[in-house]
């Protein structure tokens, strides 16, 4: 789960990262009740999940009420790289003498944590890294081991950090990292941090993932799940407890299990389709879960055609036709469903769904994942 | 011969007496696997259709023997699971748990590594490991692989996705091709076992003579194994990599297949493969039919 900027600062905060005071706001008085709070001269950000916001004028500067009327006016609403921003966040603006990058990740194929830090922030890290790759360290972390304040120090003397700014970023470091593993982060970046012209260090933006894996251990992220921005169709697949991707394609998928979703993805790409989303149904295929999918794919009108692909492990193929026959019955389709039934006893599974009488126009059968996402994309064009 | 388990794989289940552990459990008992007992803190003494529960895994290896361990118990409480079956030697565990935080298993593998070396974790998040006719343990269907042959050609998998595992398992019975061994080794972040461990010990398990591989996007996994396929395996390959047309940025369902910043990427894993030999199927049927001509070729 990718947090706001604003979030992401409230998050370091409980970790004392030190942030600019400040507040979002959803409209343009809020905006200005929030710049009084933060004292002026204040920074307006659009709050969106997408890099270059300044380029696109999402960023400006404001020294009094009417600028922060001006500014927040044109930024709310605004549509930033198909990104609508709908808060804001105002900040007292701070003095910046220098800018620099720090991030924590796990790298998976060291199966360690990674620092990354260099003394070039304030732009994307990959054109630091394009340019001049010796720029930035690399710095493995043992989990168990943990990160110590004299191997920040050392970390930040072989990125060239200046002197002055050393103790700041070393402690800011330690800080950040545990923010990163107690905070249970996959990602943990600031850029800039940067050195004001008074000494102290301060993270300018804040760009924060959670992995939602240990959600059952942060009740306080329920508030950033109430502001994750999903679509129409997402939203529904949530509340239904479902694995699902919006796509902008007019083939709706079904399948179990993640890797045959993205195969079937895959399949129907091949044959010259497009799909319409991602949905994995996991291990079994019930009448109830196979109900919910096909209310969630039918809720999507670009789609045109419905592609069923199971394969039976431990959900033998019988109990999933006969899943299927029942959601058939209790949703009203709006377009064609191809069944591709496979594996454990796939042919009892087949001829349910023949013996269901459920005419051609609403469902047919199809023996493998190629034929079936051929015709799921010839009733889709 | 076949790799990390056979028939005198001795397995205890940690959570036999939970719902999954119960029903997998059994079922692997029931193909033939030597499950010998189970662990339940607490439910000492008590047994599951004549299997024994012992409050700690050290007092089941006492009891029973066992070598392997099969974790079916929920995300909070595996990775202490894991560790406790390390602590009392078990050599090979199976943690088929979803949903374990990526810091957990960050930290649980490091101290794997630091403290015990001797064991193999195979997942989180994984179907198990089964090697035909003789252990299955976790949750694929036993009746789907097909028996090695004594005298081969014999296939090994390893996979990273579960429904693909059945799949690829499905397409050499069709064309009855025998299954050395059969390893998932899981989607998450931080996988125990990776391919090049399973590719190592296949190229030397002299019953397996060929070996398909079933990828995903994320992650860098793929890649390492076509470096070591390069340097160490002689033994024919087929392979299949889903996730050509995933969006960037979106976790496709198992945590760890995610394209983000141009990395990870099917085709970028494919063409590795590709230099590396490995026949290359854009579909798992393919990749099946891949295989039948290479152990045509090899008969």
């Amino acid at each position: 789960m990718d947090l706001f900027e604003y979030q992401g600062k409230q998050y370091f905060a409980k970790y004392n990262i030190p942030v600019s005071a400040g507040g979002v706001a959803l409209t343009v008085e809020e905006a200005v009740v929030e710049a009084e709070k933060a004292l002026y001269p204040v920074v307006v950000k659009a709050q969106v999940q997408v890099g270059g916001r300044g380029k696109a004028g999402g960023i400006k500067l404001a020294t009094n009420a009417d600028e922060v009327r001006l500014h927040a006016g044109n930024i709310l609403g605004m549509d930033i790289k198909g990104h609508v921003v709908k808060r804001v966040w105002i900040e007292h603006a701070s003095d910046i003498a220098e800018e620099y990058y720090a991030s924590f990740t796990l790298d998976r194929a060291a199966k360690q944590h990674l620092l990354m830090l260099s003394a070039q922030g304030g732009v994307e890290i990959e054109d630091v890294a394009a340019k001049d790759p010796t720029a930035i360290v690399k710095l493995h972390i043992n989990p168990i081991v943990g990160l110590p304040l004299a191997t920040a120090r050392q970390a930040c003397i072989d990125a060239k950090i200046p002197e002055k700014a050393l103790d700041g970023v070393a402690d800011m470091l330690v800080k950040l990292y545990e923010c990163f593993t107690k905070g249970d982060c996959d990602l943990a970046e600031i850029n800039p941090l940067i050195l004001k012209p008074t000494g102290e260090v301060h993270a300018l933006d804040a760009k924060v993932s959670l992995d939602s894996n240990a959600a059952f251990r942060h009740p306080e992220w329920e508030e950033y799940a109430a502001t994750e921005e999903l679509d129409a169709r997402e939203q529904l697949a949530r509340e239904k407890n479902l694995q699902y991707i919006g796509l902008d394609g007019t083939v709706g998928i079904i399948a179990n299990g993640a890797g045959l979703a993205m195969s079937t993805l895959d399949v129907v790409n091949q044959v010259g389709g497009s799909a319409a989303n991602f949905l994995d149904i996991g291990g079994g295929a019930n009448a109830e879960l196979m109900t919910a999918a096909l209310e969630v794919i039918n809720s999507d009108a670009k789609v045109k055609s419905i592609f069923i692909n199971i394969f039976g492990g431990i959900t033998r193929g019988e109990e999933v036709a006969k899943g299927i026959v029942e959601a058939v019955k209790r949703v009203t389709l709006r377009a064609p469903i191809v069944i591709r039934l496979d594996g454990t006893n796939a042919e009892e599974g087949r001829k349910i769904l023949a013996e269901a009488g459920i005419p051609d126009s609403q469902l047919t059968s199809r023996p493998t994942m190629l034929e079936a996402a051929r015709a799921a994309v010839a009733l889709a064009k | 011969m076949a790799i990390f388990v056979d028939q005198h794989t001795k397995v205890i289940v940690q959570g036999l007496t939970g719902g999954q552990g119960r029903f997998h459990g059994l079922r692997n008992k029931a193909y033939g696997t030597q499950v010998v007992g189970g662990v339940t803190p607490g439910k000492a003494g008590q047994d599951v259709e004549g299997i024994p529960v012992f409050d700690s895994v050290e007092d089941a290896v006492k009891a029973t023997g066992a070598t392997a361990s099969f974790i079916a118990v929920p995300p909070k409480a595996a990775p202490a699971a894991i560790l406790e079956a390390a602590r009392a030697g078990i050599g090979f565990v199976v943690c088929i748990t979803e949903g374990i935080p990526a810091q957990d298993e960050a930290r649980v593998f490091a101290t794997l590594q630091r403290d015990f070396p001797a064991t193999r974790l195979l997942g989180p998040n994984c179907p198990g490991i089964i090697s035909p006719g003789k252990c299955n343990i976790g949750i694929t269907a036993g009746e789907i692989a097909q028996l090695p042959t004594a005298s081969g050609p014999n296939v090994g998998i390893v996979s990273r996705s579960g429904t693909l595992t059945y799949q690829a398992l499905y397409e050499l019975k069709q064309q009855g091709i025998g299954v050395s061994t059969c390893v998932g080794i899981g989607g998450d972040p931080v996988p125990g076992t990776s391919f090049v461990d399973c590719l190592a010990e296949f190229q030397a398990d002299p019953e397996t003579h060929a070996i398909i591989m079933i990828g995903e996007i994320g992650g860098s996994a793929e890649e390492e194994a076509a470096e070591f396929i390069t340097n160490h395996v002689t033994k024919p390959m087929s392979a299949y990599i889903a996730g050509v047309t995933a969006p960037a940025g979106k976790k496709m369902g198992h945590a760890g297949a995610i394209v983000s910043g141009g990395k990870g990427t099917a085709q970028g894993k494919m063409d590795a493969l590709r230099m590396a030999g490995v026949k290359i199927g854009l579909n798992p049927t393919e990749a099946g039919s891949l295989m039948a001509e290479i152990v045509n070729n090899l008969r």
